[in-house]
């Protein structure tokens, strides 16, 4: 048994076993969750061996048969893009155990055996390398969460889970579809496969057909993402959901959507891509902005740093559709740096709420009077969401904007006005609920961080530095992985060569893509 | 010349479960003013369905036709065979508590399960369409009676009455359907039936077979519940006893399919293409009809009556693609049907309480918290149904969407799909309830899960889960028995 599927059977194994478990020894079923998941994030780590011995590639490979006919194989690796992803889902769950400690009080292992659930599900989607086994994981995260945001949410936590199960799999169901279209055309669920068939030409669609096919998958991506106008589910789950599910589902799950655009949007259907690139573009600017400008006046925190998400989120799809490895190194960074920020965020409102049982800024106020180390911590997180340089933000965020700046300065300068109303939005909250006057509701609620919350937010404090000033350790791969897809959804684009030497020395390829 | 008439012993083999059944059946009959304990006859007949079931499986391992090509015992057959009598045991197990309750333990009722089983085992081993009548209406006239079984019950009465009155209305138009086949091609045999359609010489006119083709499809069209033909059956599943409910969603539904299937795909097959777009629009009609329908619904047995009939459009969407590929989806489609809604019925006879009373879907607030494992279990059924992955109910709709995307059917798959995702919200609407609301008066005097009503669900879950995460032990079966004998 491979690291790889013990790292993804160990959610799974302790699902099972804490539905198991006595219901009322609260601590025993916490502990054994808090020590399950700090073992898989440490085997996890292990992961990332083969990556620094010999580089960028498929590792912990296994490909086994499971369903017959039709042909669907259990078919899980790592690369370089999913390797962090990875990780950070790793890193994520047990963080989160730590952050719902005191905050669950009822029926606490269900609680606990649905972030295990969830977990399985995460780590799943980013290594399946079958279709039909990532639609299986795609599906099987929703049940968890689904249950997360509907039984230990706020007031409207109901319409919130069941519109995002709803939104969800309205999007899903297409991508179904195409996937199903895939297998009678291509014969095969294998990723590997049909990319292959693709690459080598012997697998061809016509243009109507990559184009719809392109846009089930992308509408399912997009809503889980959010795109513009695809959001509104987002805000809504995210303010409803207990801190934890607001946790996994900024940190991790909106990354599924931007994931499944770079692992299998832009290989399978190049030029389907290219050809809605400027309009996805352009949706993805509006989020930026409109993002920004809803977060701004959101008297409600939980919500502001929601409507943050969409905004940073639409830096991700720019990204990702400039078609050059400035722009996809940066917006896989900026997936990674999102996840921890915001997640963040979320666990850092999360303890205010604890506190005073309250979201609204107005009832906050000089925070920083009473609990200077929360105060503390939620100013670097908030430094490193609006992208201060040193902080992690700051390079996902500048990467994206070179590599769009490279297809048209335009995209780049509205782009840009995002990251300004960032720091508008973050600081301008940061001002009126952790300095001034100390708001008179505030006392004898208000306490400094504790050591564990402490605990749970240090790793994330760590990585928001470490992953500004030392992108060595993480880039690289990312980079590597990415070169690969950007070769591969460049095969359908015709090439031409557009300045020749008399030697005959090309002196430069430009791209002629089909729309831009 | 007599010695003809004697069908050879092998030939008997293949009809041995029905034997069984008919026979018992008749036995309990007799037995029944002598037993005092009239679960004691339920007993029997658990052990006659067991047996009938191990029957048919002997009886495949030496397939072929029976007594002049009336009967033909394939894979096809075997599989439903053992599907419909599979579910009259579960139907038995659901049944015992739920008699008891009612004060309504005659022994009357264990035969008619029998009979109607027995019915729709002739149904799907017919190879002959007035064998096929003759079934149909064996398995009706039982169902007639059990859908009213609680006589004194007000409900009762009005679903059985409907049932009867449509259903009759209906078999009728079947029955039309055959004679004019019978007139235009001078067989009733669906093979020769297909031979002589399939000549082009001696075929009669398009005319002639598509109107019989249509008679015949209102009768299969109401026995499966299909659009628009599918008024009955909320009124029916609402007023019939819940174990019934949960029988006649299942088992004639399954054998209906069966029939449907088999004449359409052999005698029909060479028309497929004019029957085939009629059968699409129908499909459709039926899936959205089901579908919104039960999103308005306050009452879980009405709920799941249209949910029953949204599910129906799936199968036909496989009947839609008419391959071999469909048909099986269709097989395994059923199967995992029947495991999911016989569960999600049994849960609904066990929460409804003596006559019936809580049968409102709030009713059923914070049964997360009162009873875990039940809720849980319909968890199960209800993601199955919403056809969420490791379920048997996600690889059914995954196999039928496949097969009809193979046939091209592509806004068919697309519609049929985007319906599944309206279908989400109302099964979700019950887990919402059971979990997500504190709990009310409703659950406070739920008595534990009865031995019988915990066996149907333990067994249809782990059924479920099976064919979900390892669907190719039924699916390879159904693939093979797919191409039907022609």
């Amino acid at each position: 048994m491979s690291l790889l599927n013990l790292v993804l059977a160990l959610p799974l194994i302790g699902f099972l076993l804490v539905l198991f478990l006595p219901k009322n020894n609260i601590n025993a079923i916490r502990l054994f969750t808090l020590v399950l998941t700090l073992g898989i994030f440490v085997l996890s780590l292990g992961l990332t061996g083969p990556f620094f011995a010999s580089g960028n590639g498929n590792w912990f490979v296994t490909d086994v048969p499971w369903i017959q006919s039709p042909e669907i194989r259990y078919h899980v690796a790592i690369d370089g893009l999913s390797l962090w992803l990875v990780i950070l889902s790793t890193l994520m769950t047990p963080i989160c155990v730590l952050v719902s400690w005191n905050y669950i009080k009822d029926r606490v292992k269900e609680f606990y055996a649905f972030l295990l659930l969830l977990e399985f599900g995460l780590i799943g989607v980013f290594v399946a390398l079958d279709l039909f086994l990532f639609y299986v994981f795609w599906e099987v995260c929703l049940v968890p969460m689904y249950f997360l945001i509907g039984v230990w949410g706020h007031e409207r936590r109901i319409y919130a889970a069941v519109k995002f199960f709803l939104y969800t799999m309205a999007g899903s169901v297409l991508m179904l579809v195409a996937i199903i279209f895939l297998y009678n055309k291509g014969g095969t669920f294998d990723y590997v496969n049909l990319v292959e068939l693709i690459q080598r030409g012997r697998l061809t669609f016509t243009h109507t057909e990559q184009l719809w096919l392109f846009l089930a998958f992308f509408f399912a991506f997009a809503i889980k993402v959010p795109l513009f106008p695809l959001h509104t589910w987002l805000p809504d789950a995210h303010v409803e959901a207990p801190t934890a599910g607001s946790i996994m589902l900024a940190a991790v799950m909106l990354k599924m959507g931007t994931y499944g655009i770079v692992r299998f949007c832009l290989p399978m259907f190049p030029n389907a891509a290219r050809e809605c690139a400027p309009y996805i573009v352009v949706l993805a600017i509006i989020g930026i902005i409109y993002g920004a400008l809803v977060a701004l006046v959101q008297p409600n925190m939980k919500k502001l740093v929601a409507y943050s998400s969409v905004s940073h989120l639409g830096f991700v799809v720019l990204g990702i559709f400039s078609f050059n490895q400035n722009g996809l190194d940066g917006a896989v960074y900026q997936m990674l740096n999102h996840g921890i920020s915001t997640g963040a965020l979320f666990m850092l409102v999360g303890y205010l709420y604890e506190r005073t049982h309250s979201l609204e800024i107005k009832d906050y106020g000089g925070v920083a009077n009473i609990s200077p180390g929360l105060a503390t911590v939620f100013l670097i997180t908030t430094l490193a969401s609006i992208g201060l340089p040193t902080l992690n933000n700051f390079i996902g965020e500048f990467l994206v904007l070179q590599g769009s700046a490279q297809v048209n300065i335009w995209w780049t300068a509205f782009a840009a006005t995002g990251v300004i109303l960032s720091a508008g939005y973050m600081l301008w909250m940061y001002q009126r609920s952790f300095l001034g006057e100390t708001n008179e509701h505030l006392k004898g609620h208000m306490h400094d961080i504790n050591a564990r919350e402490l605990a749970a937010a240090l790793p994330l404090l760590i990585l928001m530095v470490w992953m500004g000033v030392y992108t060595k350790t993480f880039l690289p791969f990312v980079s590597q992985a990415n070169a690969r897809i950007l070769e591969q959804s460049r095969s359908g684009v015709e090439l031409r060569v557009v300045n020749q030497n008399p030697g005959g020395n090309v002196a430069a390829v430009r791209e002629i893509p089909n729309a831009r | 010349m007599p010695a003809n008439f004697m069908p050879s012993s092998a030939e008997l083999l293949r009809f041995l479960p029905e034997m069984i059944l008919i026979v018992m059946g008749t036995l309990l009959m007799v037995l029944e003013p002598l037993t005092k304990d009239k679960q004691h006859l339920g007993v029997i007949a658990l052990v006659s369905l067991i047996g009938a079931a191990w029957a048919s499986v002997m009886a495949y391992s030496n397939p072929g036709a029976a007594f002049q090509s009336m009967l033909v015992i394939d894979g096809f057959a075997t599989f439903f065979r053992v599907l419909v009598i599979g579910v009259g045991v579960l139907t038995l197990f659901c049944s015992f508590a739920y008699l008891k309750r009612e004060n309504a333990e005659d022994g009357e009722y264990y035969p008619l399960i029998l009979f109607s089983v027995v019915g729709q085992c002739i149904m799907v081993t017919a190879n002959e369409l007035i064998i096929l009548f003759i079934g149909l209406e064996i398995s009706s006239i039982a169902s007639y009676i059990l859908a009213g079984y609680l006589r004194d019950d007000k409900r009762n009465n009005e679903s059985a009455l409907k049932y009867f009155l449509l259903g009759s209305f209906a078999t009728a138009f079947l029955l039309y359907g055959i004679s004019w086949i019978y007139g235009v091609t001078g067989t009733t045999n669906l093979a020769e039936i297909r031979r002589v359609l399939a000549n082009k010489d001696i075929a009669p006119s398009l005319g002639l077979i598509g109107t019989s083709a249509a008679l015949m499809f209102v009768g299969f069209a109401f026995k499966v519940s299909a659009a628009p033909f599918q008024v009955w059956a909320p009124d029916v599943y609402q007023g019939a006893p819940a174990p019934v409910s949960a029988f006649l969603s299942a088992g004639p539904k399954a054998a209906a399919f069966a029939i449907f299937l088999r004449v359409y795909m052999t005698a029909f097959e060479s028309v497929a293409d004019t029957w085939a777009p009629v059968v699409a629009v129908s499909a459709l009609a039926t899936m959205i009809i089901g579908n919104f329908a039960a999103l308005l619904q306050n009452n879980i047995k009405r709920m799941l009556a249209y949910s029953s009939i949204a599910h129906a459009g799936y199968v036909m969407v496989a009947l839609t693609a008419h391959s071999n590929i469909g048909t099986a989806a269709a097989m395994f489609y059923l199967a995992s049907y029947a495991f999911m809604n016989v569960g999600a019925f049994a849960v609904v006879t066990h929460f409804a309480r003596k006559g019936e009373k809580y049968v409102s879907i709030d009713d059923m607030a914070g049964l997360g918290w009162r009873q875990p494992v039940t809720a849980a279990l319909l968890t199960v059924f209800l993601l199955s149904l919403i056809g969420v992955p490791l379920t048997g109910g996600f690889f059914g709709k995954f196999y039928i969407f496949k097969a009809a995307l193979d046939a091209n059917l592509v806004w068919l798959t697309i519609l049929g799909l985007l319906n599944s995702a309206v279908a989400a919200y109302y099964y979700l609407r019950i887990i919402v309830v059971m979990y997500f609301k504190e709990p009310g008066e409703s659950t406070a005097d739920l008595q534990p899960l009865s031995a019988g009503v915990q066996a149907v669900l333990w067994s249809s879950a782990a059924a479920i889960l099976v064919l979900g995460v390892y669907p190719s032990l039924v699916l390879d079966f159904a693939g093979q028995s797919a191409a039907l004998a022609k």
